[in-house]
């Protein structure tokens, strides 16, 4: 088995197909849901999308860094980044997901 | 934010769709980036990041309380890297935006 990767279009037609709406529109409210929790973390919300998992800013400090190819050292900004956390449930369907494509002779 | 006050959110936004619509929206983004993972394919969302599989290896661990060594079976992990675009945002926006 090929592993592929999914996009917006992927996730639009699907929304397409499950709601009502036109194949525009559909597209449309895919960038408000990511648009709305993009303005949620940057106002430094956590993000909890149950049975998914959760989405939190992590405020990092401050430290040396070192330029791998020179050696230089080279200070790294203090900086928000963004964890993703997997629910137990994602976690529990993402490994039976596997074991059955492993079954397959993947 | 929870997933019910995105919904409600969205619903806010968009006073022509029925909450049930804009709930179903949102459970079918998530589902379909759960199947996915459990296929495991890859799903990029350009801007806002990428959610991957990825394998560890089987390995022998050890309880910590009773320093018994057990085996840890290999298994699969959901990773998320997030977008430059939010990466850049997560730093440059105010904290009301």
């Amino acid at each position: 088995m090929v592993d592929k990767t999914i996009t917006r279009a992927q996730l639009s037609e699907a929304v397409y197909q499950e709601v009502g709406l036109s194949r525009n529109e559909s597209a449309d409210l895919l960038e408000a849901v990511l648009g709305e929790i993009s303005s949620a973390l940057s106002r430094g919300e956590t993000v909890k999308i149950s049975s998914f998992g959760s989405f939190s800013v992590r405020a990092k400090g401050q430290r040396i860094g070192r330029n791998p190819k020179t050696g230089e050292e080279v200070p790294i900004l203090p900086r928000r980044v963004l964890v993703f956390r997997p629910s137990q449930l994602l976690k529990k369907r993402i490994n039976d997901g596997l074991a059955v494509a492993d079954g397959n002779g993947r | 934010m929870t997933k019910s006050e995105l919904i409600a959110r969205l619903a806010e936004k968009n006073p022509h769709l029925y909450m049930r619509d804009v709930e179903r929206i949102v459970t079918t983004i998530f589902d379909e980036i759960a199947d996915a993972l459990s296929r495991g394919d890859r799903v990029e969302l350009r801007g806002f990041g990428a959610f991957s599989v990825k394998k560890r290896d089987a390995r022998q661990g050890r309880n910590p309380r009773t320093g018994e060594a057990v085996s840890v079976e290999g298994k699969a992990v959901p990773f998320f890297k997030t977008g430059k675009q939010l990466r850049e945002r997560l730093n440059t926006d105010d904290t009301d935006s």
